[in-house]
């Protein structure tokens, strides 16, 4: 159980979490639960077509249905410019469909009504004249020269995006030339959605009376929405107050900017009125931005003792109808050149090429960092196939590549230079932990009786915490992070910071953090986040950057202030300054036993006794711009058992052993690897979203987009190391993306590794029980 | 996610319920657990312009016997048959399939009778009730009639009813002897509709051979089927290793499943050979010592 | 059409639209916004309330259908400002993190000990299983439930004992 909030240095601790009180009486605050007077509901009409033109579309029936007080095509957007929007990854994107439609569900027209269910009435009064056209749902075929091309908007006449590369192509292909054993292995990781439980809404409220519209949105970068709607719409940025209240999850979903916002302001801007838009959770899958959907093929050079030299990656993108991926501007495939992992390459290459097609847009984090987890999938998925080759034990090849810990910091081949990390000690610990021998030889016994068990490694390293302004930045805005502070005078803080948390714990970390700096408690700290109008600015919650950026922007805040305390303090002990000693929780005289002061002293003093010269009250803003980013990473270990009748796996044990440096909240970064643990085993085992030839989606709501419950969800076992970062200053790495981002190799691993006797090299996931049986069978192996 | 307007009706008898099918015909739908139904009308698959709900019906909750068989109530919620103490040595089927239902929250509002009108493929209810050779009884204008199982589901979401017709109770007939059963369900995730699923109830005479076999098929076609071929191999025979491989192999040939996202035909009819085998096996485990069973 | 309902021991009357769900009756009517809606198919329990005793999908029930009957929402669980020992359980065991399902997992954990007073883990699994959480991958929340059914029972017993010790007094 956890500790008080009143513990001082709580810096470490399981503190009980802060933003629970109101949580649990049903008190939250979410986008919907916020209802103005004479609100209004927008609800949006979508295409049943993956790909038509529009010929006609006819409004009249439902402008005149009852409680409608708005009705908006593409062509009514058009008119005020805003038919398209830009997309984070510097593409554009239909608000409202103008002349055709690019993807199944795509935004056409929007009614605005009284009551939700008026608008619902109304929306299927609109009449839509549609010619379809011919969809591309493979990128692959996208690619051909007689596809038909998708963006007519575009001055480049191909359904190819953009082309990027990292690494050596030489260099690569010369090892590859020579190397004694090489393997390849086409690795699919497919469409998956964030699908968080709250599903994405709005609230437009334009007082056309002060000009001001506040938006209040599930925002998990409150900041960055302002900044998009001033550009896109024009609007004065002071004029805009956007207010991210409780968010219900986000998972990367709540980062773009969606048609439904747009259509909500304009349309409150209109009629003077709240707007509200909320979608459904139809929408939400089949609408909002999607994640990976990458067709990766890999290769490792090597030696036939085991020595892994280079490795060659090829990938195909299928971002959709429209590139909204929510990569920082320079990296279009955000990070996934750090698919070279935990090993010590001479030299990798990697390629990449994004492709549009008739789906939904998108290619956003969904719970790790830029394109993460498909380069941890596919190292730790190429370097399973690679041990098998040559028969190698899984770990043993592992812990032969390994980046030794003496070699950090260390620049990998594709130019990352990893702060810190000792993944021997990380392996070593999980093989220890779950019996990895033992395992081995109840496995051998089994296989000798003709069952199926499997167990799986992965051990992964992300890179996250956007990130340096050098190369990282979204709109031209660089990927700093903020906080500030102030000290009441009777010793109280707030503390408001750029990023914004969606169950993370915030409130209950940073609170930490600058308690400790302080030395205060984290009762006496309230975190408040997501109104633009009081946050100094910051870029937002994903790719685990708050704790690498906004933590550190907490403690170097706190430092500051602490720094002046330290002034106030040498007046209030009436020493000199380099005679003030800090132990934590209070100041006191160097040599004068008995004199101290605590932070609270200094507070009151702050506003009440300063000394001669010095600005009163206690107060500090700080931005931090990290020098590097940070490399968390870990080792997990999946047993699973294979029915055979069935096909069907269970997972009987899985242990993560994460590093992600120093920790603020054991209980919180626990609860967090839980959520991500359970997020990539939905991925390895249950999530897809599949588009028919026609480009329908088969898996548009929860009945098919599958999300796992209690009964399902196998139970975790966790342990940590720990190697602080040397760059962050509270030495924290981020950790709520590990899990998601380590897991789904070892759970596929795990069920490869069952299979191994069959020859059974690769399965792409998601695993259902029909391709275990389908390969069970094929090889003559019945119950 | 708002139903289309409709006009709402609420009999508190059966008599009443029927004045009101009979008035509004094709306009009338009927709600009972509305488990299914008001999420087709929410995602406006369904749009009926009038609801008439029979929740308010006492006469149609709860079970009691009646000659010899076991009268469920249409109006009976899932959750009640599955933790329904008294009924588990008599109709073990009835538990076993009710906690394969949905999840416990829609468990706690669907009824038997709404899910065997709603004539889903995947209807677990269906399936058991074709593997207890239970009999519909439906009341209409002109009065009660019993529809047997086999002849109730008539297409996929269709049933034998008329459209003023509505569905009362299920009888079931008691076991003659020592009874056992099983209910086996794949899912992709817990709550989920069955990949493929099958019930299987047998009782056996005083010389332990199988005298009663009944064996529902579920999700494998356009309705609940019967695996009529295995039942007849069973009847008679002792329940061998033999016999089960035998049965279990002739359950698949009544299947008519189709390839979709929960797997391949092929897949599906595996599913029943090797869930018919399991089932058998368990069950002349259960039922050994109970007579002389080898 | 008129309704009257008792939510959280009080009477309402209102006049409803037939189409109504009663998960937006709660919300937008009685402004009881505690209780959440996460999907469009009955499949996450984030709106679950107890309707007469039972927990249910207030997604996927009408607010005319609860006319007469007695509701219970996640507002209704504190009594005389102290916590329920649910929702002092789900705090302790960090069983929370967006929030979002919260109040459908206190419902229907409400509903599974009212009925199973001391369940086990895979009964607690089982239970609540018609309730999604995209955060916490469930082990807390399943701790927390049995945390609280220790609590409870030791409540229990504590009340029954003192019951019985009156009882003695008063002989």
């Amino acid at each position: 159980m956890a500790l008080p909030q009143t513990e001082l240095r709580p810096m470490g601790k399981s503190i009980l979490r802060k933003e629970d009180p109101r949580l649990i009486r049903g008190k939250g605050r979410y986008v919907d639960d916020i209802m103005l007077p004479n609100m209004l509901y927008l609800c949006i009409l979508r295409s049943p077509y993956a790909h038509a033109r529009i010929r006609r579309i006819d409004t009249s029936a439902a402008q005149a249905a009852p409680g409608v007080k708005l009705v908006m095509t593409g062509e009514d957007l058009a008119k005020m410019n805003l038919a398209w929007m830009p997309t984070l990854a510097g593409d554009q994107q239909m608000v409202l469909a103008t002349g055709k439609v690019l993807f199944q569900y795509q935004e056409v027209a929007a009614v605005v009504a009284e009551t939700r269910a008026q608008a619902e009435d109304a929306i299927q009064l609109i009449e839509v004249d549609y010619e379809p056209l011919p969809a591309v749902v493979d990128p692959f075929k996208a690619l051909e020269p007689d596809a038909p091309i998708l963006r007519e908007d575009k001055e480049k006449k191909s359904n190819h995006i953009w082309h990027w590369e990292a690494g050596d192509r030489e260099e690569t292909e010369a090892i590859f030339r020579d190397a004694p054993v090489v393997v390849k292995q086409d690795v699919r990781f497919q469409r998956v959605h964030p699908s968080p439980l709250e599903p994405c809404g709005c609230v437009a409220d334009y007082n056309s009376a002060t000009g001001r519209l506040t938006f209040y949105v599930t925002s998990q970068a409150p900041h960055v929405h302002r900044t998009a709607i001033a550009m896109v719409t024009g609007f004065p940025e002071h004029q805009i107050h956007v207010i991210s209240p409780d968010v219900g999850g986000g998972f990367g979903n709540k980062v773009p900017i969606y048609p439904g916002y747009v259509c909500a302001i304009v349309a409150s801007m209109k009629l003077g009125v709240p707007v509200k838009w909320i979608e459904t959770r139809t929408e939400n899958i089949a609408s909002t931005h999607f994640a990976r959907d990458y067709h990766m093929t890999a290769e490792i050079a090597a030696t036939e003792d085991g020595k892994m030299l280079a490795l060659r990656v090829k990938t195909i993108a299928d971002h959709g109808a429209f590139d909204a991926t929510a990569n920082p501007t320079k990296y279009p495939a955000g990070l996934f050149s750090i698919v070279t992992g935990s090993y010590d390459f001479k030299a990798a290459f990697v390629e990449v090429d994004g492709v549009h097609t008739n789906k939904p847009p998108g290619g956003v984090a969904y719970r790790c960092s830029f394109r993460v987890t498909e380069a941890s999938y596919l190292i730790e998925r190429v370097v399973d196939i690679l041990a098998r080759r040559l028969q190698m034990d899984p770990a043993e090849l592992r812990l032969r590549n390994f980046i030794r810990k003496e070699q950090f910091p260390y620049r990998c081949p594709t130019g990352w230079v990893y702060d810190s990390g000792d993944y021997e000690k990380t392996l070593k610990l999980a093989l220890e932990r779950i019996g990895y021998d033992e395992l081995r030889k109840e496995q051998a016994e089994k296989r000798a009786r003709g069952e199926f068990m499997g167990i799986g490694i992965s051990t992964f390293t992300e890179i996250v915490g956007a990130g340096p302004a050098h190369s990282f930045d979204i709109l031209g805005i660089k990927m700093f992070d903020s906080a500030e502070i102030r000290v009441h005078p009777t010793g109280k803080v707030i503390a408001r910071l750029g990023v914004r948390h969606q169950g993370q714990g915030h409130e209950t970390t940073f609170a930490q953090i600058i308690a400790e700096e302080l030395g205060l408690s984290a009762d006496d700290v309230l975190i408040e986040e997501g109104d633009t109008d009081t946050a100094p600015y910051g870029l937002g919650t994903y790719g685990s950057r708050s704790t690498p950026t906004a933590g550190a922007a907490a403690a170097l805040c706190g430092r500051r202030i602490r720094e002046k305390a330290r002034k106030i303090a040498a007046h209030l002990l009436e020493v000199g300054e380099d005679d003030v000693v800090w132990d934590g929780t209070s100041f006191s005289a160097k040599g004068l036993p008995g004199r101290s002061v605590t932070m609270k002293d200094v507070a009151l003093a702050a506003y009440t006794n300063v000394p001669e010269g010095m600005e009163p009250g206690l107060e500090a803003t700080y931005y931090y711009n990290p020098p590097n980013l940070t490399f968390p990473n870990g080792a997990y270990i999946a047993v699973v058992d294979i029915d055979k009748g069935t096909g069907a796996v269970k997972v009987r044990r899985f242990l993560a052993v994460d590093d992600c440096g120093n920790v603020i909240n054991p209980m919180i970064v626990e609860g967090q690897v839980h959520g991500g643990l359970t997020e990539g085993f939905a991925i390895a085992f249950m999530q897809d979203i599949p588009y028919d030839a026609d480009g329908n989606c088969l898996a548009p709501n929860w009945m098919d987009y599958l999300v796992p419950t209690s009964l399902d969800t196998p139970k975790w076992e966790t342990d940590r190391t720990v190697t602080p970062s040397p760059h962050h200053p509270i030495g924290a790495k981020g950790v709520g993306e590990s899990p998601n981002v380590g897991s789904p190799a070892a759970f596929v691993n795990a069920v490869v590794d069952a299979l191994s006797p069959l020859g059974v090299e690769h399965i792409d996931m998601p695993i259902y029980p029909w391709k275990v049986w389908s390969i069970l069978r094929e090889h003559g192996i019945e119950e | 996610m708002f139903p289309n307007a409709f006009k709402y009706e609420a009999p508190e008898s059966v008599d009443e319920a029927i004045r009101l099918m009979t008035e509004y015909g094709y306009d009338g739908k009927v709600l009972a657990g509305g488990q299914s139904l008001l999420p087709m009308m929410k995602l406006r698959i369904a749009a009926p312009a009038v609801l008439i709900d029979i929740n308010r019906i006492d006469d149609l909750k709860g079970w009691r016997r009646v000659d010899g068989k076991l009268r469920i109530g249409a109006m009976t919620r899932h959750s009640e048959l599955e933790h329904a103490t008294e009924l588990f040595d008599s109709f073990p089927l009835l538990s076993r399939t009710a906690r394969w239902i949905a999840d416990p929250l829609i468990r706690n509002r669907g009824t038997i009778g709404g899910s065997l009108v709603h004539a889903d493929p995947a209807s677990d209810w269906g399936t058991a009730m074709i593997a207890l050779r239970a009999e519909v009884e439906a009341r209409g204008p002109h009065g009660n009639r019993l529809i047997p199982i086999d002849d109730f589901f008539v297409d996929t979401f269709a049933t034998s009813l008329n459209e003023d017709e509505l569905v009362v109770a299920l009888h079931l007939p008691s076991p003659t002897g020592p009874a056992a059963s099983r209910y086996m369900k794949l899912e992709r995730k817990a709550g989920d509709f069955a990949i493929a699923g099958l019930a299987v109830h047998i009782a056996l005479g005083s010389d332990g051979r199988v005298s009663d076999a009944g064996i529902g098929i579920c999700a494998c076609g356009p309705i609940p089927l019967r695996a009529a071929r295995a039942e007849k191999a069973l009847i008679g025979q002792p329940l061998t290793e033999e016999t089960i491989a035998n049965a279990s192999r002739l359950v698949p040939e009544d299947a008519e499943p189709a390839d979709d996202l929960r797997g391949s035909a092929a897949y599906k009819r595996d599913l029943l050979r090797v869930f018919a085998a399991r089932a058998l096996r368990e069950i002349a485990e259960e039922l050994h010592g109970k007579v002389g069973v080898q | 059409m008129k309704i009257r309902v008792k939510v959280n021991g009080t009477l309402y009357e209102a006049d409803v639209e037939p189409r109504t769900l009663l998960a937006y009756f709660l919300r937008e009517e009685l402004k009881l916004t505690g209780t959440h809606i996460g999907c469009d198919t009955t499949s996450c329990g984030a709106c679950t309330v107890l309707l007469d005793g039972k927990a249910v999908k207030s997604c996927t029930v009408l607010a005319v259908q609860a006319d007469g009957c007695e509701v219970l929402t996640v507002e209704g669980l504190e009594k005389d400002g102290e916590l329920h020992p649910l929702q002092s359980a789900f705090w302790e065991e960090h069983a929370l993190h967006c929030g979002y399902c919260t109040p459908g997992m206190l419902m229907a954990s409400y509903a599974l000990l009212q009925d199973n007073p001391m369940p086990t883990e895979e009964e607690i699994r089982e239970g609540l299983s018609g309730n999604v959480c995209r955060c916490t991958g469930y082990m807390n929340i399943v701790k927390a439930v049995q945390s609280a059914a220790r609590k409870m029972a030791g409540e229990t017993g504590k009340a029954m004992g003192e019951v019985a010790t009156s009882g003695t007094a008063a002989d």
